[in-house]
């Protein structure tokens, strides 16, 4: 059984409010049956710093993705994973993380990937709970594992590959959720990050410019619907039945796109493109436009 | 590595390869919290950012009156695995010669087993700190070009 959705007014106004928990909703049912809590974040020693009680980590590097191949766990490693976490199929799970829940985002929609149905982000993430004074606690939760069913991965509705992006060039709407500079090319990963990695600056043809950070608030949790539609829909021209690519670098913050667009806003065409720019930005042959 | 690690070092690189998964993180965040704190000379002032970290990490090596390293880092408390990292750099490496660090191989901490438990592209930035202290300690050193 999954757990009914917040109520809260402010998630009220969102598309899929059920998408989304305000972190007194988590307080009042930590300890639920049918609820489990998971930590995602870009530092992988912060939850063992402090989490949530009965929190379980995930991490996006070990976790989420294949060791070998770029690309995600199987049908099988989603499973055991899912498991290990006492997640069972009919979970509630409920994902926060650090920096502006990015990796929580991203953890969502790999879980979206294999239809996982009850998942959703703690609005604000580790940030808001901690500015809160809500507890934290060091203590590691024993576990009792579940079974979780072996769903194979459908990459077909969210996730874009390059040839997609290729295709999608003068079809469809493309939105580049990077910083500024490296939108244009002046940078080639985000601020204050190493600049290596990718041989060429830029951005796909036609795409927009719409910095992943214009949806949040500074105290990490989401602008209000309102906010949101005059950005994505006055601003950008987007509309819900547009069929729209999002793009970063590695794919974590257009997840936090995809998820404001999806579930927000309730498009319903929205796929992630992971391969991003560390991808384009290596590939021959691909178009670049640079202003 | 053909190399000899300074023994502080090789040390606590031993006693990571000693432990399990979930004691290797641990003890990186042992080290962590055992990261002394910039000392007050330094405080203000700008110290080279070790960009190759996921997390903002600052170092600066210096070299005392007895020709020994002396490592200072600055890291946020939001940022735990780079402060361990530095934690393990300055627990092995403060202290040793200035030849001991310059032959130190970047690739020390391969043989930490954190790879796994801190995933690969992550671990970069040990080398990376370590490159950047060798950089310092030449650019320091008397007669260094420029």
């Amino acid at each position: 059984m999954t757990l009914p959705a917040d109520t809260d007014p402010k998630l009220a106004a969102y598309a899929h409010p059920e998408r989304l928990v305000t972190t007194q909703w988590l307080e009042e049912r930590l300890g639920t049956d049918g609820l489990v809590v998971l930590e995602c974040n870009e530092d992988v020693l912060l939850y063992h710093t402090g989490h949530i009680p009965g929190a379980r980590k995930l991490d996006w590097h070990i976790d989420l993705n294949d060791e070998v191949t770029r690309d995600y766990i199987d049908a099988a490693g989603f499973a055991a994973m899912c498991a290990a976490r006492g997640i069972g199929r009919d979970t509630t799970v409920v994902i926060y993380g650090d920096n502006f829940n990015w990796w929580a985002a991203y953890a969502l929609w790999v879980f979206s990937l294999f239809g996982h149905p009850d998942v959703r982000l703690l609005d604000g993430g580790r940030a808001a709970w901690a500015a809160e004074g809500r507890e934290m606690t060091t203590d590691e939760p024993a576990v009792a594992p579940a079974d979780y069913p072996v769903v194979e991965r459908d990459d077909s509705g969210i996730r874009a590959f390059k040839e997609d992006v290729l295709a999608h060039i003068g079809r469809g709407p493309l939105v580049d959720v990077r910083s500024p500079g490296e939108f244009t090319g002046e940078l080639l990963h985000m601020p204050d990050y190493p600049q290596e990695g990718v041989q060429r600056g830029g951005h796909v043809p036609t795409a927009s410019s719409v910095p992943w950070k214009r949806a949040a608030n500074e105290d990490g949790t989401f602008k209000t619907a309102d906010e949101l539609r005059a950005i994505y829909a006055d601003e950008v021209g987007l509309e819900p039945a547009d069929d729209v690519v999002t793009y970063c670098r590695i794919g974590e913050r257009s997840s936090h796109t995809w998820f404001v667009l999806t579930h927000l806003l309730g498009f319903e065409h929205v796929r992630n493109y992971d391969g991003s720019w560390v991808e384009w930005g290596n590939a021959v042959r691909v178009p670049i436009e640079k202003p | 590595m053909d190399r000899a690690l300074p023994p502080g070092l090789q040390a606590i690189v031993d006693e990571f390869a000693e432990c399990d998964r979930t004691e290797r993180l641990d003890l990186l965040l042992e080290y962590a919290n055992g990261l002394p704190p910039l000392p007050e000379r330094l405080a203000g002032q700008e110290l080279e950012r070790v960009h190759e970290c996921q997390t903002p990490l600052f170092v600066q090596a210096e070299v005392d009156a007895e020709g020994r390293v002396r490592l200072f880092f600055a890291a946020p408390d939001e940022a735990p695995t780079s402060k361990g990292f530095a934690g393990i750099i300055h627990a092995g490496l403060d202290g040793a010669s200035v030849d001991a660090v310059l032959a130190t191989p970047s690739e020390f901490a391969m043989g930490m087993g954190l790879a796994e438990v801190v995933s690969p592209l992550r671990m970069r930035s040990t080398g990376a700190i370590l490159a950047r202290i060798k950089r310092q300690l030449v650019e320091r050193a008397p007669g260094a070009a420029s």
